[in-house]
């Protein structure tokens, strides 16, 4: 007798040998002609400068770390809605009150502004009657033939 | 005479969506040649359809170009990674009722397990280990930076998927994707199908959108964003390595549209078949026809959307995710709740 996982066993193992028989075949039939500039790393073109294995961004880190509570939270709600329906108005509360805690942690999360990320701020050129477009580089132009006259 | 059953179905099912994948593709590319008034390949064979062919063929004779300075078995294991969970989340995908056929019943579906939706989501959120993975190992710098962003980017939309689909499940009361399709297949008000849809719009309008944003389709492709990234996690990727992905990313297509018809849009119901008096043989027949219709347009919405709105800027794909989508899920369960209880 195979259980419903079992068949999802069998699912995985098929699909394993499909995809790494797609590499196998490939490997058999592919050329290989390889030299050192082929193999170095892409960059434009240019020669690679320095590692790539280098420290990131702390914002990444910090949204896997409120990811975290947030899927615990998730998982929490799984079981609580399967029973909703015959659990009634107390279960609602409870999972109320729930969600107001976890809704100050995440206020606070915002209010710190640990959601918001590094936005650009172009300086666009603007269109001044009489004058033209100016845009700031235009202005340090300028500024500079005075000081030179 | 047990195992033939699950080896016949697995085995077609495998079929069936490695060919849609495969024509996925063409469609992509002659969709898009049509929006921006283009041709798009009809060369190979009549109208282009064995271009799919050619492809995979071309991918086949490609070398394999793997940096010296990458990882390499990390890199191998990647593009594995992504292919196999791409195509395994199907086992749990009902496609059609339970269809009587050689004196026996066959359930149309894989795997009917009681944590169906569970196992979709342990399964989806494994896929950003093959991008992140692959970022990493290529010791590249765009690649580096593709698979950062992706796996900052699937996280965040994980939780809005997770949270959605928790007003499914207070409706449907079960975490079985067959029952919560039987479910929908009673009336609102006698002529409206109770598809989750109806019930659930704004659900529905979180999940679909947080879909796109885990399988990386635009307006949310930004770990490959080609302008800045080059190709993002898949740079230093050649020849077959490279088409895993590329299957995956289509085999992940194909998985959110099964995943949205079923949860949304009423899975394999037929609405109002059962007032036409065909056998019990064409009507199951029917079903699994209109479970690959719903698939279908879910599809050419998934290609429409891709060539007609524009990408995201990284701050604002983190604000919509973490500042619109996540109240707006819980928004959803409480007032699923509310109505529920009322």
């Amino acid at each position: 007798m195979l259980t419903d996982f079992g068949r999802i066993l069998i699912f995985l193992l098929i699909g394993v040998i499909f995809t790494a028989g797609g590499l196998i075949a490939s490997w058999l039939l592919r050329p290989r002609r390889p030299y050192p500039e082929k193999l170095s790393t892409y960059e434009c073109g240019e020669e690679p400068v320095g590692g790539s294995w280098v420290r990131l961004n702390v914002r990444f880190y910090v949204v896997a770390l409120i990811f975290l509570i947030f899927d615990v939270e998730v998982v929490v709600l799984f079981p609580w809605a399967v029973v909703f329906k015959n659990s009634g108005m107390l279960a609602f509360l409870e999972m109320a009150v729930f969600l107001a805690i976890l809704a100050v942690g995440f206020v606070y999360v915002w209010v710190k502004g640990d959601l918001d990320w590094d936005k650009p701020s172009p300086r666009l050129p603007v269109y001044v009657k009489g004058k033209g477009i100016i845009s700031e580089e235009m202005e340090r132009t300028e500024e500079k033939e005075y000081v030179s006259v | 005479m047990n195992i033939i059953e699950p080896l016949v179905k697995i085995a077609l099912i495998l079929l069936i969506n490695l060919t849609t994948v495969a024509y996925l593709v063409y469609t992509e590319r002659r969709v898009s040649a049509f929006i921006q008034n283009r041709v798009g390949p009809n060369r190979v064979g009549p109208m282009g359809l064995l271009q799919p062919v050619a492809d995979i063929v071309k991918l086949f004779f490609k070398e394999d170009i793997v940096p010296t300075a990458a990882n390499k078995f990390v890199h191998s294991l990647a593009p594995l990674i992504s292919l196999i969970v791409a195509l395994s989340t199907f086992a749990v995908i009902p496609f059609g009722n339970t269809i009587h056929l050689f004196g026996r019943d066959i359930k149309l579906m894989i795997a009917d397990v009681n944590v169906g939706l569970l196992y979709l989501l342990a399964l989806s959120s494994l896929g950003v280990y093959g991008i992140t993975l692959s970022g990493w190992s290529s010791n590249n710098k765009y690649s580096l930076l593709g698979g950062l962003r992706s796996s900052a980017q699937m996280i965040s939309y994980e939780l809005s998927m997770g949270l959605s689909i928790i007003g499914v499940l207070m409706i449907a009361g079960s975490l079985q994707l067959d029952k919560i399709v039987v479910h929908q297949g009673n009336y609102l008000g006698g002529f409206l199908p109770a598809w989750n849809i109806f019930l659930q719009p704004l659900g529905f309008i979180t999940f679909v959108v947080a879909y796109f944003a885990e399988t990386n389709r635009l307006p949310f492709d930004l770990p490959e964003a080609e302008p800045e990234l080059v190709g993002g996690y898949h740079t230093e990727y050649s020849g077959m390595k490279f088409g895993l992905f590329f299957l995956a990313e289509y085999a992940n297509m194909i998985t959110a549209s099964a995943v949205i018809t079923t949860l949304y849009l009423g899975g394999w119901q037929f609405p109002f078949i059962e007032n036409f008096g065909f056998s019990p043989l064409a009507v199951s027949l029917l079903q699994v026809a209109a479970f690959g219709v719903k698939v279908a347009l879910v599809l050419l919405f998934f290609i429409i959307v891709r060539w007609t709105i524009p990408r995201f800027r990284y701050d604002q794909l983190m604000n919509l995710g973490w500042k619109v989508m996540l109240p707006l899920a819980v928004l959803n369960i409480i007032i699923t709740g509310f109505f529920i209880l009322v």
